[in-house]
């Protein structure tokens, strides 16, 4: 029997930038052109105006732990409990699920610094982030 | 002068079907339920001319309540009908709406039901709230990135913003916990709860991790059942069988999420929206209440909607709970039939159902004084707030 793998998602049309970028090593981003305002892919409209005039843009790639669960509960048979379930806050202010690497589970604290990192699936790149360790 | 709606509408009765793995199909629920309601209320079918429909987690995952459930009860002379749905809240919305429309003439007696069924024989409570994790098809577009981060369930959300509370105010397990036992006290008086067997908070603490920090025992229950209600106009109430429960005061709070900076929906809730409107309205404020019904999908709504019906101040919610004021023989009675974390799980009817109970005079040995009832309801991830406030006083 394979391994099961995890759920990843399959591009559309809207969210294909934000993929493409992962795939090449950065976070996009969509931005108001009118507002500016940053928002996580992919919606036609700015919630803040509601302009739909937009910019895909790189996000830094840096932020910081919002808030994290330790997920115990087996929904999925391919990840592996117990396991991070963390919404980083990027500097531009947008949020996202994630999972945090390189860190144990009883270490992570809201606040935490982050940063980007890539993690390669069979045909998709997704976001992952790791504590920004100081020198 | 008053608020015209203060005191303009009364709960006039009441049905409610057996709860938990009860195997019937969401109509039979609520017909059952509805019956039973226009029994309580002393009326007959034909007099119902409103009908408010609120399916459960069905009506997305299949076999909810729909519309149809008007020829289903052959109601023939409906003034009022709709199918609403704004999650745990719509239960004090539904009552809400029918309050609105009985006072401007539209309808009298208007039924509000609420039915589920997402139990089925031989699948696990968990299941019936954890669909994404099983759906076979590969999630498409960003919304993917839940599922990619195994994200599931309502459990997730609810422990991420229990999580930050902890983080930004130094709330305890221990605070969760004791909110868990005092309602299992509270459930263990009262016939309807699904689970009576009283717990400590060694047990809480012993529970199995759902998702850090919730335990198990931090997590309402999943019913299948039905509960029906009718509100009709005050001046008839009080020539109705039932004593009658009267509406004072209603509101609703729903200040979104913008998934990005600035947005506090962890800590927040509508629930401050709320009660600014419905405490105007019946010209109360939060020492006058001496008993709540507050939705409790899990122990942290409790804490953080006490929080913002100004019980206590935004973050001192754990220290407010602390002594177990909430629980039997505490100085605010709270969730006195067990709530959804030990009666049953029937979205914002669980807290309803047991305010009307209290406000009847009718808990038995859970009684206790129902001058003035504070009953809340939300849903999403307190995404969506409505309250009532009920009292047997007329206004």
């Amino acid at each position: 029997m394979t391994q099961p793998t995890i759920p990843v998602p399959e591009p559309d049309e809207a969210s294909k930038p934000f993929f493409d970028g992962a795939a090449a090593g950065r976070l996009m981003l969509m931005r108001c052109a009118d507002c500016h305002t940053w928002r996580l892919p992919a919606r036609q409209h700015c919630d803040v105006c509601l302009s739909d005039r937009y910019t895909w843009e790189a996000s830094s790639g840096r932020g910081h732990v919002r808030t994290f669960g330790i997920m115990h509960q087996r929904y999925h048979p391919a990840f592996q409990v117990p396991y991070n379930v963390t919404v980083v806050e990027l500097e531009e202010g947008p949020r996202l699920p994630t999972n945090l690497l390189d860190v144990a589970n009883d270490e992570i604290r809201v606040g935490m610094p982050v940063e980007v990192v890539f993690e390669r699936h069979e045909d998709v790149t997704l976001p992952r982030f790791r504590p920004i360790r100081e020198l | 002068m008053g608020h015209p709606l203060r005191g303009a509408a009364a709960i006039t009765g009441l049905g409610m079907t057996p709860m938990g793995r009860v195997y019937k199909s969401t109509n039979e629920l609520a017909a059952e339920a509805v019956a039973k309601a226009i029994a309580d209320a002393g009326l007959k079918k034909d007099e119902v001319d409103g009908l408010l429909i609120n399916a459960g987690i069905t009506g997305t995952t299949g076999g909810g309540l729909t519309l149809g459930l008007q020829n289903y009860l052959g109601l023939r002379n409906l003034r009022l009908l709709n199918h609403m749905n704004a999650a745990g809240s719509t239960a004090a919305q539904m009552v809400q709406y029918a309050t609105m429309a009985i006072h401007a003439g539209m309808a009298t007696h208007v039924v509000c039901v609420f039915a589920d069924a997402p139990l089925k024989e031989g699948t696990s409570a968990g299941a019936a709230y954890g669909g994404a994790a099983r759906n076979p098809q590969r999630p498409r577009g960003m919304a993917g990135l839940y599922a990619a981060a195994g994200y599931f369930g309502a459990n997730t959300p609810y422990a991420l913003a229990a999580r930050r509370h902890m983080a930004l105010y130094g709330t305890k397990q221990d605070h969760f916990g004791i909110i868990a036992v005092g309602q299992r006290r509270w459930a263990s008086m009262n016939p309807l709860a699904q689970m009576r067997e009283p717990i400590t908070l060694e047990d809480y603490h012993n529970s199995r991790w759902i998702i850090e920090p919730l335990h198990l025992l931090d997590c309402c229950l999943v019913s299948n059942g039905a509960v029906a209600v009718i509100v009709s106009p005050a001046r008839r109430a009080s020539e109705m069988p039932q004593p009658p429960v009267y509406i004072h005061g209603m509101g609703q709070g729903h200040p979104g999420d913008s998934g990005r900076a600035g947005s506090e929906w962890e800590t927040e809730t509508g629930a401050r929206f709320a009660a600014e409107t419905a405490y105007r309205m019946a010209g109360v404020g939060p020492s006058d209440f001496t008993q709540c019904q507050i939705y409790d999908c899990y122990t942290y709504t409790v804490l953080v909607t006490l929080e913002d019906y100004g019980f206590c101040k935004k973050g001192e919610g754990g220290p407010f709970v602390e002594d177990g004021k909430l629980g039997p023989g505490g100085t605010l009675p709270t969730n006195t039939g067990g709530g959804e974390l030990s009666a049953y799980y029937m979205w914002g009817m669980t807290p309803l159902s047991e305010a009307i109970i209290q406000g009847r005079g009718h808990g038995g040995e859970r009684q206790v004084k129902n001058d003035l009832i504070l009953v809340t309801g939300n849903g999403g991830s307190l995404s969506y707030h409505a309250c009532l406030i009920l009292s047997p006083h007329p206004a």
